[in-house]
């Protein structure tokens, strides 16, 4: 099977390399039997990749342990959802998942765009080939999957047991799929640039597939906090750690996209700023995926050290070269239409958001690279941890928050005094009371204060926006409260859908919030000893060590401790935390040992206890023991924006349906300007 | 003054308080990345290099490895072949630390004048089992 594995993949180069060859000639534009080769190479790609997976798959199913691959991340005593997640687990393998699900995402884009896009597709296919034949390349000469050993070991290596986790086998398929799709946008935008054809047309046929990478990656980095909380151990979700920062860049980048195309739409401005965000935003993620497989950054999350690193490398500077100049010879044509009228519009608003999250992302980006520059420029090495990432984006992300709650108040255009009144007064009313309640609760965290009233203040935007939505309707259409307001969303999929986001995301604030009131301890504790610990919300959890017990699992030896916790007086149950050693089918241990928190979760927070190990044998045990207020919220806000993330994009109707909408959101607006003025 | 005037403004103080909070930011937690060697030859140009916080990476030296009975003190060397220095931690370490070959770690903390490095942090990085399994069959 490695035989036709690597077979599929040299085809898929050639495939690939023809594509762009001719995409980029340009040949095409008067044959278009070439134009039809070029979108069948894409499928042809799509097809050798499917061959090969399936390859690689049987290899990891079979227990073919002679390919080095499944020697090293599968065993025989693997559960079954484990040695097919084990396809994107090591480095080889993810690269194959990348460029199968990019040669996918690539015939997709080929199929599903209209018709009246047709003149862009060749070059998109140009672009996605060469995107997808560097990593079949990389694959081929730097880390091929199929590669076989000379020998056959009688068992493999198993997966490393930090990933054996639920949560890993969709975290990073989520993540890469975000990472992946930005190549479609990203092929659009070179394609407008390549045929001179830069009006709004690329952006109205990349409005979803932008949508999906978002949506994409939003779950992708939740899951990746889930995973760090319940498998790491440390306590918390986000360490600031150099992979993690990589997948927040593209994100940050992506959601200002997102806001800046609307002006772009709307008003005929920021024509340069977006075809900016676009290349960057896939540079970004080029970049994540370089720092994940480099090892040039010590990180929790990264592959082992390899010279994959060059390939991206190098593919990074060549992309940045090649776009940027692209972008660079098309600039007279990307003047905008209009000018800013005023500083108070909706426009200067989505402008100000544009420039914090491109700061923000600059600033992670600068902290993230920091060791590496100052070793470059000053010749020692100096690195930034959280606190550097704390300061820096707290801040900027407060005042995020805070446009979050103006940007849907403010007129487009220039807002008059009276619109600023009218929308402002009850948003700004509700931040005020928020914060009122939270001093008389005794809630002194500056911080923390700031981020929850301007948390209210958002909430009160947004309830504002649905409330006179509603009302609207039902005094134009006579309808009741839950027709008038599934209509309202459902016609206005975009507007409410954004909206939804922006509740996910404020939840996410409050939530984050809460970790200012962190509290933590450490105990030692012999059977029948007990320790208190007092919560912010004003509990006291009385946590009793009962024992140690050990026992044989599946794939591992497990040391169990566990503790009886009581609530305010009250038992609530057991929580136990594990050390694990796992080994192989010859009960040889495998990896290190590793540890499995105990977590006890309700709505207002988590308790949260790691076993760190027995006393010299004994039943004397040692734990670390943290409250996490608030964390559920993370969760929960997570699925909010990934339900409005949805929302947004839902499809529905064709272009008539979409100008009727566009119409009837029309005379709406009319509507409320017209009420604003009684 | 003109709209754009005005955004311009705006921009340029958005862009600065960025440009700052991350001057400060580097200014005020920013630590030293240094090896053994490193750290040995700062300490003996600068005599005043003592009790300042910096993070070094280097190997944990087989076998130096003691801990407390209560597992909250751990004590070990640390080496990158040209200088060692003894640590000593207080605080539970990472699952992955262990007394096996070539376990590299971070510490982040200070040295004493003692010449013992006082950790606040422990990070390690596991080894590969798999290529030692490797190198054993091609032996």
């Amino acid at each position: 099977m490695t035989l036709l594995g690597e077979f599929s993949l040299w085809m898929a180069l050639l495939l690939g390399v023809w594509a762009s060859i001719i995409a980029f000639s340009g040949r095409w534009q008067d044959r278009p039997d070439l134009a039809a080769s070029v979108t069948n190479a894409t499928y042809g790609i799509f097809g050798a990749l499917v061959v090969a997976s399936i390859s690689l798959w049987k290899g990891l199913a079979g227990h073919d342990f002679n390919i080095e691959y499944v020697a090293a991340y599968t065993s025989r005593n693997l559960p079954d959802g484990y040695i097919f997640s084990a396809f994107w687990a090591g480095q080889k393998g993810s690269l194959l998942f990348w460029a199968v699900v990019l040669s996918l995402f690539a015939a997709l884009a080929q199929l599903l765009t209209p018709r009246r896009y047709a003149p862009l597709l060749p070059y998109v296919a140009g672009v996605t080939s060469a995107v997808t034949a560097f990593f079949v390349c990389t694959m081929l000469f730097a880390a091929n999957p199929f590669e076989r050993l000379p020998f056959t070991p009688a068992d493999g290596r198993g997966l490393n047991p930090q990933l054996q986790n639920p949560g890993m086998m969709i975290h990073p398929p989520m993540l890469y799929l975000g990472y992946i799709s930005i190549t479609i946008p990203f092929a659009f935008a070179v394609a407008a640039l390549l045929t001179r054809g830069l009006d709004t047309g690329w952006i109205h046929a990349i409005r979803k597939w932008t949508l999906v990478s978002w949506l994409f990656l939003s779950v992708g980095i939740t899951l990746g906090m889930w995973w760090a909380y319940v498998e790491l151990g440390w306590g918390g979700y986000w360490a600031w750690d150099p992979v993690e920062n990589a997948s927040l860049l593209p994100w940050l980048t992506m959601t200002a996209f997102l806001h800046s195309v609307m002006i772009q739409e709307k008003r005929g401005m920021l024509k340069r700023w977006n075809l900016g965000l676009i290349i960057g935003t896939f540079l970004l993620s080029i970049f994540g995926t370089f720092i994940t497989r480099s090892g040039v950054i010590a990180s929790v999350h990264s592959f082992t050290q390899s010279n994959v690193g060059y390939f991206f490398l190098g593919f990074l500077v060549v992309a940045g070269i090649l776009s940027f100049t692209l972008l660079y010879t098309r600039w007279p044509l990307l003047k905008a239409d209009v000018q800013l009228e005023s500083v108070l519009s909706r426009e200067a608003a989505f402008l100000f958001n544009n420039l914090l999250l491109v700061g923000i992302a600059f600033s992670v980006l600068w902290g993230t690279l920091f060791p590496i520059l100052s070793e470059l420029v000053r010749g020692s090495k100096i690195t930034v941890g959280p606190p550097f990432f704390n300061r820096v984006n707290v801040p900027l992300g407060l005042l995020l928050l805070g446009l979050t709650g103006i940007g849907p108040l403010i007129a487009w255009r220039k807002a008059s005094a009276a619109n600023l009144k009218r929308q402002f007064i009850a948003p700004v009313t509700a931040g005020l009371v928020t914060l009122a309640g939270l001093l008389a609760a005794g809630v002194r965290d500056f911080h923390a204060l700031v981020a929850l009233a301007l948390a209210g203040f958002v909430a009160g935007t947004v309830s504002q926006e649905f409330y006179r939505g509603v009302r609207a309707r039902m005094r134009m259409h006579g309808e009741s409260v839950p027709l008038a307001f599934g209509r309202l969303v459902g016609r206005n999929r975009r507007r409410y859908g954004g909206y939804l986001v922006h509740v996910g995301v404020l939840i996410y604030f409050v939530a984050f919030a809460g970790m200012a009131f962190k509290r933590e301890m450490e105990a030692t504790l012999k059977p029948g000893e007990a320790v208190e610990l007092a919560s912010p919300f004003g509990h006291t959890y009385r946590l009793t060590h009962v024992g140690i017990s050990q026992f044989e699992a599946l794939n591992r030896v497990v040391s169990a401790a566990t503790l009886s916790v009581e609530k305010d007086g009250e038992l609530v149950g057991l929580l136990s935390s594990e050390k694990r050693q796992h080994v192989d089918s010859f009960k040889r241990p495998t990896f290190e040992p590793s540890t499995e928190v105990g977590i006890w979760s309700n709505l207002q927070e988590d308790l949260y206890v790691t076993f760190a190990g027995a006393v010299g044998g004994t039943e004397e045990a040692v734990y670390r023991i943290t409250i996490n207020p608030l964390v559920w919220w993370v969760w929960f806000g997570g699925f909010v924006l990934a339900l409005g993330g949805i929302v947004t994009m839902w499809p529905g109707g064709g272009p008539t349906m979409a100008r009727a909408t566009r119409r009837g959101q029309a005379g709406y607006e009319v509507a409320l300007v017209e009420a604003g003025k009684e | 003054m003109k709209a754009g005037h005005k955004f311009l403004l705006g921009a340029a103080l958005i862009v600065g308080s960025v440009g700052f909070l991350i001057a400060q930011g580097v200014k005020e937690t920013g630590v030293y990345f240094l090896t053994p060697a490193e750290l040995a030859e700062r300490t003996t140009a600068d005599s005043t290099f003592y009790d300042v916080g910096l993070k070094m990476g280097a190997k944990v030296v087989p076998g130096s490895i003691r801990r407390d009975p209560g597992n909250r003190q751990v004590d070990f060397q640390v080496s990158d072949g040209v200088q060692s220095y003894p640590v000593t931690y207080r605080g539970l370490v990472p699952d992955t630390f262990t007394d096996a070959n070539d376990i590299e770690v971070i510490v982040e903390g200070r040295l004493g004048r003692d010449g013992v490095f006082r950790a606040t942090e422990v990070l390690a990085k596991c080894g590969s089992r798999y290529e030692a399994v490797y190198e054993e069959a091609q032996a």
